[in-house]
């Protein structure tokens, strides 16, 4: 049997580093379509690697692309950091048609299993595109599986259920009026793979890094930091962003109604120990197997609604959380990725504004939260969790 | 409108100048060439500068620059036996620029940091963001998630609690680096082609209780509320470890305003660092550092300072006393360097008598 030729071993190792070649435009076309050709092959065409093809104008590839029906957004195949068998996503569904939002989203959604929970409180029947491995849950699957249950699952809570039946290590959670956003580079975020980046990474709680996320790519530990410190710990908690409609009070979407969140800030980082943080349930990813016994809505306002900001129940989740986490030794995240948020809700702020609670709850809340010591027994989140509710009554 | 730098055609309102209020000090062995790049930004500052290395050597500044030049001889004659603790051969000699200075900000850069450019190629404005970082809020009781709230199109997120919404002093105003990051030299050793190429747009508090390696290439900081705890160390000539005199400065700073309720932000600006330093060279003077801070990190992070001090001094002057009983059984570096914090204090008072507050709590 040949051998194979230097030109061939040459192509197989541009198509290993394929996602790392800037330009292709010094090849002669006939290089290119080989190369192109083994990327179909090997199924390594992403949006990034197309555009590189792309950018050499070679007339053949350009004649592929059509006829191949190659579109943009394209299904991308993901890098195999993350396997579908580790991941959920669930998705709380407080509007019916729910159509334009898995389109969007299918090129990063559709290879794992998705859990949609209905607010139990919605009438209408939910519309979802076919193409899914999803199951949707009701109020009535809600009540078979709990029955009489303190816990109040109707609007944003909804989401914890699907917590609770997920069988899997990760679970990813977006709001149903967030889409996918665009980087600054232009290319699509892909919300699955940053948030299992942050989660499979480790995090450095006990020293701030100045260049924040050290495990990025291109970046390092800094000047001074300790090398003890250096291993980090296991990621938990993952707390991503908001393009656009950002997560604001009612008070502040009021005063500032025509203010848009248009900094795309390019990074991750570690919340220190002891530090608190206003976790956003709006997209958020965890680590279920540790961390989901600490993942449940724990404070509801007398007066909540389906907006966003009638809600704390994400806010007193990430402060348990956090403070689990703090006991624990594991860490949280947060900055990428984004999602594009809606403005759906926006107008209607002023409405909520008279009955709204909100102002009141974080001054008695927080310093509750910052206060707490778990017994240095409590060795599990189970056992934190229960500490933590002993110290609230 | 004099006094400020404005935004053509903009409603963002100008940050002032502050020209009569803010002194840049520029630690150097070799040229200032660089400030020519900075002309147009640093112009219209009192620049400081301090001359280390060889005192018969001249330093040329570039022509138009209003400045004060100290080499080691003016500082030995200007602070006597006490000079002692600025240190000789190293870049930490620029604290003597804290002490002398008359403003109530200091911005502080090295010789080899250059203007760079934001992601649409326009020029940054170092100082500008500094000035805008450190004349608005810190908050460092609960974190932002979308960072500095006091920004240009952010604000406080839901479930921000309202009566931490007004912020602390921000005392720090920690910038960053693209080309060349400040890696220590066993980094630097294993990535030396590593360049920062990414420009993260955001300035954020440091969490009350957190450290942080605070670097000194492009500093800036309120010397009425924090500068005496501005002492880089014992560094350089005769010293047995280099390069943590930036560091050593952050950590006391930091356990300081956590103590006074006062803010320490970082991020943005970012400038250019340019030139690479020998990595072996490194090496050989942070050596001892990266065994010894594997000791000073945990001290720093349990050490309380006792409610009784309520001035930067007496914080500083406990904390030299802790390093001395606490930090003294590793090596005897560090019990000379608790001396040199309490002579740092007795020179900076020295120079910097207080103004004496009248009963109505107004300056006479």
């Amino acid at each position: 049997m040949r051998p194979p030729s230097l030109l061939s071993l040459t192509l197989d190792s541009a198509l290993l580093h394929i996602a790392h070649i800037a330009d292709l435009s010094h090849l002669p076309d006939h290089l290119v379509i080989d190369l192109f050709r083994r990327t179909l092959s090997a199924g390594k065409l992403t949006e990034k690697v197309l555009k590189l093809f792309l950018a050499t104008g070679c007339e053949e590839i350009i004649l592929a692309v059509q006829l191949l029906n190659i579109k943009q957004p394209i299904v991308p195949v993901l890098p195999t950091r993350c396997s579908e068998s580790e991941v959920d996503i669930v998705i709380a569904a407080l509007q019916p048609n729910l159509t334009t939002f898995f389109e969007a989203w299918r090129p990063f959604f559709s290879r794992f299993h998705i859990i949609v929970v209905k607010d139990p409180d919605m009438a209408e029947n939910l519309q979802i595109p076919t193409g899914f491995d999803l199951k949707v849950y009701t109020k009535s699957d809600i009540n078979g599986v709990l029955g009489a249950s303190s816990i109040n699952f109707s609007g944003h809570s909804c989401r914890y259920f699907g917590y609770l039946v997920s069988r899997k290590k990760y679970v990813i959670s977006i709001d149903d009026n967030c889409l996918p956003v665009k980087d600054t580079a232009g290319s699509t975020v892909d919300v699955v793979a940053q948030h299992m980046a942050n989660l499979k990474t480790p995090a450095t709680p006990f020293f701030f890094n100045t260049l924040y996320d050290p495990y990025r790519k291109g970046v390092d530990f800094v000047r001074g930091y300790p090398f003890s410190l250096r291993e980090g710990v296991e990621c938990m908690l993952s707390c991503g962003l908001w393009m656009h409609n950002a997560d604001y009070d009612p008070m502040t979407h009021v005063v500032k109604r025509n203010q848009r969140n248009t900094t795309y800030v390019d990074a991750v980082m570690t919340v220190p120990l002891g530090a608190m943080l206003p976790v956003s349930g709006i997209n958020v990813a965890f680590n279920r197997d540790v961390l989901g016994p600490a993942m449940f809505p724990g404070l509801r306002l007398q007066n909540e609604g389906k907006h966003r900001w009638d809600t704390l129940e994400d806010i007193w989740n990430g402060l348990c959380a956090k403070v689990v986490c703090d006991s624990l030794g594991y860490g949280v995240k947060t900055g990428l990725p984004y999602v594009m948020r809606s403005d759906a809700e926006a107008g209607k702020a002023l409405e909520s504004l008279k009955d709204w609670e909100g102002v009141k709850v974080m001054d008695d809340v927080l310093p509750f939260f910052q206060s707490l010591k778990l017994s240095r027994t409590a060795v599990t989140v189970d056992d934190c969790v229960k500490g933590a509710s002993w110290n609230c009554t | 409108m004099a006094g400020t730098v404005t935004v053509p055609g903009s409603s963002v309102p100008s940050t002032p100048l502050l020209k009569d209020e803010l002194d840049i000090v520029i630690p150097t062995i070799r040229n200032l060439d660089f400030l020519e790049m900075w002309r147009p930004f640093f112009q219209p500052y009192h620049l400081i500068i301090v001359q280390d290395g060889d005192p018969t050597k001249t330093i040329k500044v570039p022509e138009g620059f209003d400045y004060e030049l100290y080499n080691r001889n003016d500082i030995n004659r200007i602070l006597g036996p006490k000079a002692s603790c600025i240190s000789f051969k190293d870049s930490a000699c620029r604290c003597f620029g804290y002490m002398v200075s008359k403003k109530k900000y200091i911005y502080t850069i090295d010789d080899d940091c250059f203007v760079a450019k934001d992601p649409t190629g326009k020029d940054i404005n170092a100082l500008e963001q500094h000035i805008k970082n450190i004349m608005s809020p810190s908050t460092p009781f609960f974190f932002n998630t979308l960072y500095d709230p006091y920004r240009e199109g952010a604000d406080f997120v839901r479930g921000y609690p309202f009566s931490l919404r007004e912020g602390t002093h921000t005392a720090v105003s920690h910038g960053l680096w693209l080309n060349i990051p400040d890696y220590d030299a066993p980094t630097q050793l294993v990535k030396p082609k590593e360049r920062n190429e990414r420009y993260v747009d955001a300035v954020m508090t440091i969490p009350k209780g957190t450290l942080f390696p605070m670097c000194g290439m492009n500093l800036c900081f309120d010397r009425d509320l924090i500068g005496p705890a501005m002492y880089f160390g014992l560094m350089g000539d005769g010293q047995p470890i280099g390069r943590y005199d930036d560091m050593w400065a952050g950590w006391c700073v930091k356990v300081i305003c956590d103590h006074l309720s006062l803010g320490v932000k970082t991020g943005l600006p970012y400038i250019w660092h340019s030139k690479a330093s020998n990595p072996f060279v490194n090496l050989r003077k942070e050596y001892k550092g990266i065994f010894w801070q594997e000791d000073i990190i945990p001290f720093f992070q349990n050490v309380t300072i006792p409610k009784d001090c309520d001035t930067v001094q007496k914080c500083y002057l406990y904390l030299s006393g802790e390093v001395k009983e606490k930090l003294g059984k590793i090596d005897p570096y560090f019990v000379k360097l608790a001396d040199a914090m309490v002579t740092w204090i007795e020179a900076w008072d020295e120079l910097n008598p207080a103004t004496p507050v009248a009963e109505n709590g107004k300056v006479k």
